[in-house]
């Protein structure tokens, strides 16, 4: 049997948050944390968690399991459990809506701060902008982003100032359309960024490379963004 | 963009240079010390403030000086405005750090044209 311990809160019921422990059979199955978390909801149906498409593309199920950020539809028990024990967290450092359901405001408020989108002053062409494969190279493993917010939630600069850091998630956002070679707005894009918060909280600890689920690396790209400022600003 | 007034240069940018420039600096000044150390063993005072009289060694000091004071301030500032929520008590401690900052420099500053 494995144990599974649970963070669980009611803010309408419960004064303050507990771990639950719950004991699952697995039949000797190396499950997906996500299946697991599926027959615990048989167990207990007020059980609160967020999930969609269940193979990693939606990036709705980002959660704490055993202390490291994953998507638990795409990690397997083998992965993550230790001495047959699964602790499971919601994201640290955001609000905790109920269970391990979190308040993603400020990590979608971050998102929208750098304006994802193509930004482009010229005329409409009348067929599409078109790019070179050399750009378009540029782009990959950036587009990637399936904004679950594991990469920000495991970073220590944004749980201290989620208000004012954009955010590895959002970085890598940002970068993503500063290499865009069809974004004509580079210099606004970088000059949102030239404080001593939005890009430079950023301390290089790499546990945003450590965990993202798709294998990005948004520590690079914060390094290509500082480049960037550099070579406009020198 | 986001806003502060009481970080080194006001621009994020900026102090991250300066913070690397300043390390580098001050890398180079504690390698020479330890050598220099190292190559005396029965350092007197002779030859220390001899050391000092040298213009070479007074300009590479106050450098090292300055690279501390810019570095510490901008490290520290990173430091409170990660950790220290109250305004007040962030304030303060800033302010405390630039002036004792300001205090050790003109201190230094003393010592290596005072003697």
């Amino acid at each position: 049997m494995l144990q599974v311990s649970i963070y669980r809160y009611n803010p309408e019921t419960d004064s303050a948050p507990y771990m639950q422990e719950f004991q699952v059979d697995t039949q000797g199955r190396d499950l997906m944390v996500l299946n697991v978390m599926e027959m615990l909801k048989e167990q207990d149906s007020s059980l609160a968690y967020r999930r969609s498409c269940r193979e990693g593309v939606c990036g709705s199920d980002g959660m704490n399991m055993n202390g490291k950020n994953g998507l638990t539809c795409v990690t397997a028990l083998s992965e993550v459990v230790k001495d047959n024990k699964l602790v499971l967290r919601p994201l640290p450092g955001l609000p905790v809506v109920r269970d391990l359901v979190v308040d993603m405001s400020l990590f979608y408020k971050q998102y929208e701060r750098i304006q994802p989108y193509l930004l482009n002053d010229t005329p409409a062409p009348a067929i599409e902008r078109l790019q070179s494969p050399e750009d378009r190279d540029k782009l990959d493993g950036l587009y990637e982003c399936i904004l679950c917010a594991c990469c920000s939630t495991a970073c220590p600069s944004f749980w201290w100032n989620p208000d004012k850091f954009v955010g590895p998630s959002g970085l890598l956002q940002a970068y993503r359309f500063l290499a865009d070679s069809r974004d004509t707005a580079t210099e606004e894009r970088l000059s949102e960024l030239d404080d001593p918060f939005s890009v430079f909280r950023c301390r290089g600890i790499m546990n945003c490379v450590a965990v993202c689920p798709k294998g990005l690396n948004p520590t690079r790209a914060i390094g290509k963004i500082r480049e960037l400022l550099l070579a406009n600003a020198t | 963009m986001v806003n502060n007034i009481t970080n080194f240069s006001r621009s994020g940018l900026s102090d991250w240079v300066l913070q690397r420039v300043s390390a580098v600096i001050l890398a180079v000044y504690s390698v020479f010390m330890v050598g220099y150390l190292l190559l005396h063993p029965n350092l007197d005072y002779t030859t220390w403030s001899g050391l000092f009289e040298n213009t070479a060694m007074r300009v590479f000091s106050l450098m090292a000086f300055i690279a501390i004071a810019a570095h510490a301030w901008i490290g520290l500032w990173t430091v409170a405005t990660d950790y220290m929520k109250p305004t007040a008590l962030r304030l303060g401690f800033q302010i405390f750090v630039i002036l004792a900052l300001f205090i050790f420099l003109v201190w230094g500053v003393q010592v290596l044209w005072g003697a």
